[in-house]
């Protein structure tokens, strides 16, 4: 029998105003390992994270995650079921040094020393700029933030939306570091990217998105081994470019 | 802002959190404000022309910078947190005098005994009171005033409006319309004399209380987890609710804390005042508006800061250009914001 998803949107329209951007989602996102939800701009990914975490209500369908429907649930709610979210602007706190950021984060109260530890294996800069004020970093040193902020604490689920947009290749290789870390202990995240590159021997899974709806899902090895797929599905990104 | 960062990379997690717990953070401070004041207080000194004079005014313009702080600093946090525009906030500086008021009857003997301890101790006692009735008057007011009309910023303002008349009406009903007497206790009457230099007494524990406040605000915001939630709740709400934060909560408890907070504020207004009106506290709005507007909404530091510049300029302008006194605020606050348009310490909001 195979495994419940962790996540399922089923049939899920979001309204932001009079603006209809989510038209009928249906997502599944399977326990562990990395979904990574492609699509070019305005295809609607990053409402589709916002919408599962609360931020925006979805007017029609349902969002189950671990077997029990979020749909109703406020943000703080859904934040406490498992779900971890780093926005596109990652949300850092610009007041609050980087060490005040985590302490947030870290709804337990105290920061758990070898988890703290562990993301400074992968995130040896974090040190670095302990004290100082999040907005005084650069954008890389801000997503290095932005991520250990969401792991700080085991999650069931991460949302993480466009993380590598504006980074250097070496932040990027960073990133990517970290991603791996976090499959490897069975961390289960959905991952808005449009750097196909940087997915695809990353992702495990992969849902591509355009005008609202999913338009394609499947495994990350047949869109990587596919170059007709890649060519149909992210050209519609290219389309949108041009 | 450059930042003087302390380098913890050779420190184990444990000791690098405990030496930002033990040391404050290790961040530039933005002291051109503080600096400009003081230079502004040294300043006025050749222009006052008398030393004497000069001290009375500034330690006049001291104590009301802080009472207008202790009204304006709820004020300051709504705004910033909830984005809320509680034009009602003067009824609870005018029930907190109030409130003091039922007190002056029992504790007679402690305010008229001429001991200095005694008065401060009547003081604490009146203040408690006063600012226990106004943090529940302020829970009401949220929940019935405030709650239906969070991210309407019109709405907000005639409502609050709207329910400030309600509230003061109320005041009238149960105290009736003549001036109440708020008598100031007797220990702190009259001067202290330094020299040729004579400073109230009454202004000295104004300052001193003034301090106190802003010390407990500062110490909260900066090291407890409340006041981690506040400031990054004054930045980005949804990114606060996305950690798993009630941000709801947050909002009542600032509220209602707001709220004591002027209740505070008006029992010192009203014990310097000694008689006056349920207009006490609308009589301070405007000021309490420019203060929260030129120190940057949702700040307390720049709240104190604007709170002691608009004092003070108002003493300082009153004593050598009278004609100038009513306007002086404004100009103060159209140069602060020329100069800083978002305040004179700006919180970054998402």
């Amino acid at each position: 029998m195979p495994d419940r998803p962790l996540l399922h949107l089923a049939g899920v329209h979001t309204h932001i105003g009079e603006y209809h951007i989510l038209q009928g989602v249906e997502l599944q996102v399977p326990r562990s390992g990395l979904t990574v939800l492609l699509g070019r701009n305005g295809a609607g990914k990053s409402t589709t994270l916002r919408t599962i975490m609360g931020l925006w209500h979805a007017s029609a369908g349902r969002i189950r995650f671990d077997g029990q429907d979020i749909s109703a649930l406020q943000t703080p709610e859904i934040s406490r079921a498992g779900i971890a979210f780093v926005p596109e602007d990652m949300g850092i706190f610009s007041n609050l040094t980087v060490q005040e950021n985590l302490r947030l984060a870290a709804i337990r109260g105290s920061f758990d020393e070898a988890r703290l530890e562990w993301i400074f294996s992968f995130f040896p800069a974090l040190k670095r700029f302990w004290l100082r004020p999040g907005g005084t970093l650069s954008g890389g040193q801000k997503q290095m933030v932005a991520i250990a902020r969401a792991i700080i604490e085991p999650r069931k689920l991460l949302l993480i939306d466009e993380p590598t947009k504006g980074l250097a290749p070496s932040i990027v290789d960073n990133l990517a570091q970290a991603f791996e870390e976090l499959k490897a202990r069975d961390t289960t995240i959905l991952l808005v990217e449009q750097n196909f590159n940087f997915v695809r021997s990353l992702g495990d899974h992969v849902a591509v998105m355009d005008d609202g709806r999913i338009v394609h899902h499947g495994s990350m090895a047949e869109l990587s081994g596919d170059e007709s797929l890649q060519a149909r599905l992210l050209s519609l990104h290219a389309r949108a470019v041009h | 802002m450059a930042a003087a960062a302390t380098d913890v990379s050779d420190l184990s997690p444990a000791q690098a959190g405990t030496e930002a717990l033990e040391a404050l953070p290790g961040r530039a401070r933005d002291l051109v404000p503080g600096v400009l004041i003081l230079a502004f207080i040294a300043m006025a000194l050749p222009v006052v022309g008398s030393v004497p004079t000069w001290v009375t005014l500034t330690v006049a313009g001291l104590a009301m910078g802080m009472m207008l702080f202790i009204m304006a600093s709820g004020l300051t946090l709504v705004f910033g947190l909830m984005d809320v525009m509680n034009l009602g906030h003067a009824a609870f500086v005018a029930v907190g005098a109030y409130t003091a008021t039922l007190l002056v009857g029992p504790l007679k003997g402690l305010l008229e005994s001429g001991s200095v301890w005694a008065s401060l101790a009547a003081i604490a006692a009146v203040i408690a009171l006063s600012m226990l009735v106004t943090a529940a008057l302020g829970w009401m007011f949220e929940r019935l005033f405030v709650r239906p009309v969070y991210g309407d910023h019109l709405k907000q303002i005639l409502i609050t409006i709207g329910a400030m008349i309600i509230v003061e009406q109320i005041v009238l009903v149960l105290f009736g319309a003549n001036q109440m007497m708020l008598p100031m206790p007797e220990a702190l009457r009259g001067s202290l004399i330094v020299g040729d230099v004579a400073v109230e007494r009454y202004r000295l524990v104004a300052v001193g209380v003034g301090l106190v406040v802003f010390t407990g605000l500062a110490l909260l915001l900066a090291r407890t987890r409340v006041g981690l939630l506040i400031r990054a709740g004054v930045e980005d709400r949804a990114m606060v609710e996305a950690l798993g934060y009630r941000i709801r909560n947050v909002f009542i408890a600032v509220f209602v804390g707001g709220s004591a907070l002027a209740g505070l504020g008006g029992v010192m207004w009203g014990f310097y005042r000694e008689q006056f009106t349920v207009a006490i506290g609308a009589e301070v709005l405007v000021q309490m508006l420019i203060i929260v507007i030129i120190g940057g909404l949702g700040s307390v530091t720049g709240c104190f800061a604007g709170a002691v510049l608009i004092a003070l300029s108002t003493n300082y302008v009153s004593f050598l250009m009278p004609d100038l006194a009513l306007v002086s605020n404004i100009l103060v606050m159209m140069l602060v914001l020329l100069w800083r348009p978002q305040g004179l310490y700006p919180v970054n909001k998402h």
